[in-house]
């Protein structure tokens, strides 16, 4: 279990003040010059060494991303955070940017330094009102204090962070749909090559990276690469939020070290599951867009990129969503369906056609409505839109079916069954 | 599943001259600040936003025209910007827009229960909006705040924890026009786990 001085995020419910003045309480802003005055090349190491893998979802390593940054391309560079939360069952965002919003600010101005890039957007989701409202609040007491703003920190670099609020689409948490978005067009994903890092916004270098990425930067470079990367496991080092939903007696984000058993996650953390363990059914370990888990594998699986991979599935946001017996699991698969379907951009023909005929024929499987080989049909589609689209939108409506058929394929035969039984 | 925000039509009723107030004109001067003076265009989802607030919660032909000039857009650009996110209500909604959360989270823990709820209390169907033109309620995906679940986006404010019988009262208090209470409704402190209430 994680120590108490071993977290980041030390006000992730907001117990203590979340202004300016119990930031620094809390030691953000404090010594932020001298991490500055380690060089760009010195922080970017330290990320690398850190082994910190993106928080998005992809889980990409950080220090690896940042490093992509071109140094000397006369053009202007941005770093845009990613803060268009809307993965089902992720709420971690959420709490950083409302209860701590300087440690994400002064994480921006570090990173944004490490890319050579004076100008930061941050691209929030436009449901999260208040949060929105609470991090312009600290912005304006970072640029009033001289913290961010022309020689932000008297370091001599000059750092402006601007909020730009989303208007609710799930795909501009997408990194090239967001920069299209923040363009002002219709958040539909750019064909990668080019990446960002080289023609990005306004067709500039870029880094998109996630809230919490850049929020445990500053304390990365405060505490040592070696104190992170001596947490968790080699390749998936440090601490995590994790977002515990669903099923469980006591429902909410918990910071931990990486790898904890997911048992002892949901047990310790969130109170159990509703009934007991023996009453789980199955558990979405990464957010809606991962396959699920069975209790079988549940039992034993340790809540890392590398484990959660092994076992087909995916650590993804770190959002645990829980099922207990009670749960119809038909129903619940075909829920993320509708909402794969609902934020599908469009652009795509096998994304666009396929998600809306994958939901369809999923809300007929929860009555049992279809003949036996529809069922190998549907596998057959997703693997049709796995791969084939610009973006991995495809990719996450066709994992959670997957998913589903590969561990709960007897229940929906009982229920063709059953449903042959009443038409007969 | 009927919702303005995802209604792809203007609207048939073109309403009067959408002029900007004197106080979103300042507004905008600060949010066109923020991007490159070639790249204004990036404001047109702040603007929108700014139009739908002035203009009852959603946008009209002439709003969105408004919008394009602002920025030296062609109105198509903005329509097609409007048409995409659904937070753009292309269509006029009451007075307390009323959406609940319907994605798995939220789902696993009630939130079927509490569009029973805002049917009855509201007297409107999901997607519509009630004949008192006081609430329009809609069923919506993923608003983020799953360890809160179930949960209700009324306007701007989120109202969490919810059961039957809380998400009843907000409703009937709304009706009233009495004051209530934003965030959870069972008095825990954003998404910490319940046990450590009196800490």
């Amino acid at each position: 279990m994680l120590k108490e001085k071993d977290k980041i995020f030390k006000n992730l419910y907001g117990f203590d003040d979340w202004k300016l003045e119990g930031a620094k309480k809390r030691g953000i802003w404090s010594n932020t010059k001298e991490l500055i005055k380690m060089g760009s090349e010195k922080i970017v190491e330290e990320i690398k060494n850190s082994q910190l893998r993106g928080r998005g979802g992809a889980g990409f390593p950080a220090g690896l991303k940042w490093s992509f940054m071109p140094k000397d391309s006369g053009k202007d560079h941005y770093l845009v955070v990613n803060a268009d939360e809307s993965e089902p069952g992720t709420c971690k965002d959420r709490e950083i940017m409302r209860n701590d919003p300087h440690l994400l600010l002064e994480g921006c101005l570090v990173a944004a330094f490490a890319m050579h890039a004076h100008t930061c957007y941050i691209y929030i989701r436009g449901e999260y009102y208040s949060e929105s409202s609470n991090l312009q609040k600290a912005i304006d007491e970072a640029y009033a204090n001289n913290l961010i703003g022309k020689n932000a920190c008297g370091t001599g670099w000059d750092f402006d962070i601007y909020l730009h609020r989303g208007a609710g689409a799930y795909i501009c948490g997408e990194e090239t749909a967001l920069l299209e978005s923040l363009e002002g067009k219709k958040g539909q994903p750019r064909l990668k090559p080019p990446f960002p890092a080289g023609a990005g916004l306004y067709g500039c270098p870029t880094t998109v990276t996630n809230v919490e990425t850049v929020a445990v930067s500053p304390t990365i470079l405060r505490r040592g690469s070696k104190w992170f990367a001596n947490l968790g496991s080699a390749n998936n080092t440090g601490t995590k939020i994790f977002s515990i939903s669903g099923h469980v007696n006591n429902p909410c984000n918990v910071e931990e070290e990486m790898g904890i058993p997911l048992k002892e996650l949901i047990e310790k953390h969130a109170g159990g599951v509703i009934g007991g363990w023996e009453n789980l059914l199955a558990v979405i370990p990464g957010g809606a867009s991962v396959p699920l888990l069975p209790k079988s594998i549940c039992d034993t699986v340790k809540m890392d990129f590398d484990s959660l991979k092994e076992v087909q599935s995916g650590l993804g946001t770190a959002a645990v969503i829980v099922m207990n017996k009670s749960t119809d699991i038909v129903e619940a698969i075909a829920r993320l369906s509708h909402f794969y379907k609902h934020e599908s951009c469009g652009q795509c023909t096998p994304c666009r056609e396929g998600t809306g005929w994958m939901y369809r024929m999923m809300e007929k499987m929860v009555h049992g409505n279809v003949e036996h080989q529809d069922i190998d049909k549907i596998l057959d589609v997703t693997k049709q839109i796995e791969g084939h689209t610009i973006c991995a939108l495809g990719d996450a409506a066709a994992w959670p079916i997957q998913g589903l058929f590969r561990h709960f394929r007897p229940e929906i035969e009982k229920r063709i069954q059953e449903r042959n039984k009443r038409v007969a | 599943m009927h919702h303005p925000g995802t209604n792809n039509k203007v609207y048939k009723k073109i309403n009067d001259n959408f002029e900007w107030s004197s106080e979103n004109f300042k507004k905008i001067s600060e949010i066109i600040k923020k991007y490159p003076s070639n790249r204004i265009q990036s404001a047109v989802i702040p603007l929108l936003d700014l139009a739908q607030r002035q203009n009852n919660g959603w946008l009209s032909k002439n709003s969105m025209e408004k919008v394009a000039e602002t920025l030296s857009m062609s109105y198509i650009r903005v329509l097609e910007v409007a048409t995409f996110y659904s937070m753009f209500n292309l269509e006029p909604i009451g007075k307390n827009f009323v959406q609940i959360c319907r994605t798995t989270p939220c789902w696993l823990r009630g939130s079927d229960k509490l569009s029973k709820v805002a049917q009855e209390v509201c007297e409107t169907n999901i997607g519509e909006t009630s004949d008192n033109a006081i609430f329009t309620v809609v069923e919506v995906e993923c608003l983020g705040a799953c360890c809160n679940a179930p949960m209700v986006q009324i306007n701007d404010d989120y109202y969490e924890d919810l059961d039957e019988e809380s998400f009843k009262k907000i409703l009937q208090d709304l009706k009233n026009n009495k004051s209530i209470k934003v965030g959870s409704q069972i008095g825990r402190k954003s998404s910490q786990p319940e046990r450590k209430f009196d800490a």
